[in-house]
């Protein structure tokens, strides 16, 4: 075999190899697709419940929280961050980061100090390789979060949040939406301090057009509230990562689906090119043979 | 004979759903019963076990740890961070959980471990 035969032969080895990884890749991210969304699914009735407690609590009596409180002149602002633990994903963690990146420098402008909170090894190194100071991150769990996870991260920032010296002032969230299959958009939104006005429940509707009974409020107004907020503020964050994670299975399997497809277009190309080199080389041969012929006949008329 | 609807609802999941006559569950403020036509009552749930009533003269009960309890409606739904129905403990791991909170000194997951074996345990008194 001609060497440049051998080179093409073993390209597409190699490539057959890649295209194996990348489509198994692909059909366990289809899978875990709907894994990820029935668990946003399964979410939906404790978040709607907790909006609605949430509401009518806010709207029966004039309590006060410090988590509903806006700071007339804040300082001091938090992003929370939420990427990928692995990369393949296509654009999903850089259109997180690039939407974070966005949203501190307009905060920056307004004058706030900003504090980065990330969730995903992919954003961590991020800014840490940048030198970008990092308040807390969490990584190991963007693909499966569990209630647990978004627990750990909520008392947290609403600690900083709450905190009486050295907290911050706001609290905004970057995650990614899950649209649809094939759209999956990176969002900025403002957690803390919380507007219970644009409460809404999961179906995008606002939680305030619906009519609240009279509810006696056990132990009071205040404490439902004090009990409440944090929960809110938990069950939000756990939909941000579970979105996420929904929208991580999806860039995912985006990603790898075109990479198999790239894969198969070059196969399919240096399958060609090998087949040329295959006939360049037995033309090659052929024309020695007779060649090689021609001379020994001419060379044995020459001697009669 | 009068009957409200429950929804009992984890964080991740949909626990137990249907009707039932009266739901014991414990708050802030002590045990609370509630039975049809309770007037409309939000209150924060303590950890603790919930013991519901179901209309085929059956009984539920679930360990359940933080959330909180509305009535509106005779609908009563049940939100709690973690919960666990009774026939879903494992008893040998919540006592495994309770020896360990014991040893440790942790009073909260002492409690925890303590609910779960009293749901699990008040199941087989009922059966």
């Amino acid at each position: 075999m001609g060497a440049q035969l051998r080179v093409y032969k073993r390209r597409i080895r190699s490539v057959t190899a890649t295209k194996k990884i990348t489509k198994a890749m692909e059909m366990i991210s289809a899978a875990r697709i709907g894994k990820a969304q029935r668990a946003v699914a399964a979410s939906a009735p404790y978040a709607d419940e907790l909006t609605r407690a949430v509401t009518a609590v806010a709207t029966r009596s004039n309590a006060k929280h410090p988590l509903t409180t806006e700071n007339p002149n804040a300082k001091r602002a938090a992003v929370l961050l939420i990427t990928a633990d692995r990369g393949l994903a296509g654009g999903y963690s850089s259109n997180a980061i690039k939407a974070s990146l966005t949203l501190t420098e307009r905060l920056r402008e307004e004058g706030k100090d900003v504090v980065t909170y990330i969730v995903g090894r992919k954003g961590l190194s991020y800014y840490t390789f940048r030198n970008l100071t990092v308040g807390n991150s969490w990584t190991g769990f963007s693909d499966k979060p569990t209630y647990g996870d978004a627990k750990t991260v909520g008392a947290e920032l609403i600690e900083a949040f709450t905190a009486e010296t050295g907290g911050v002032d706001e609290l905004h969230v970057v995650s990614t939406e899950f649209v649809s299959m094939l759209t999956q958009d990176a969002v900025a939104a403002r957690l803390l301090p919380l507007k219970l006005d644009e409460v809404q429940l999961s179906d995008q509707t606002p939680a305030k057009s619906e009519i609240f009974p009279l509810y006696d409020f056990e132990p009071s107004a205040e404490g439902v509230l004090d009990a409440l907020l944090p929960r809110y503020v938990e069950s939000r964050i756990y939909n941000a990562l579970l979105q996420s994670a929904a929208s991580e299975h999806a860039a995912r399997r985006r990603a790898m689906k075109s990479a198999t497809d790239n894969a198969g277009e070059l196969i399919k190309s240096l399958t060609r090119l090998a087949n040329s080199a295959r006939q360049a080389e037995i033309t090659q041969e052929i024309s020695e043979i007779v060649g090689g012929a021609n001379a020994l006949a001419d060379a044995s008329r020459g001697s009669e | 004979m009068a009957e409200l609807h429950v929804e009992l609802v984890a964080a991740d999941r949909k626990v137990w759903s249907g009707a039932a006559t009266i739901v014991v569950a414990r708050t802030a403020s002590g045990d609370t019963g509630i039975m049809p036509g309770h007037t409309p009552v939000l209150s924060v749930l303590e950890t603790g076990p919930v013991t519901i009533r179901t209309v085929d003269g059956g009984t539920v009960i679930a360990a359940v740890h933080g959330g909180f309890i509305s009535f509106a409606d005779n609908k009563l739904s049940l939100l709690a961070e973690i919960a666990e129905l009774a026939d879903e403990i494992d008893v040998a791991r919540a006592e495994r959980a309770l020896e360990q909170a014991k040893s440790d000194l942790d009073a909260h997951a002492e409690r925890r471990a303590e609910v779960r074996l009293f749901a699990a345990r008040g199941l087989k008194a009922h059966a």
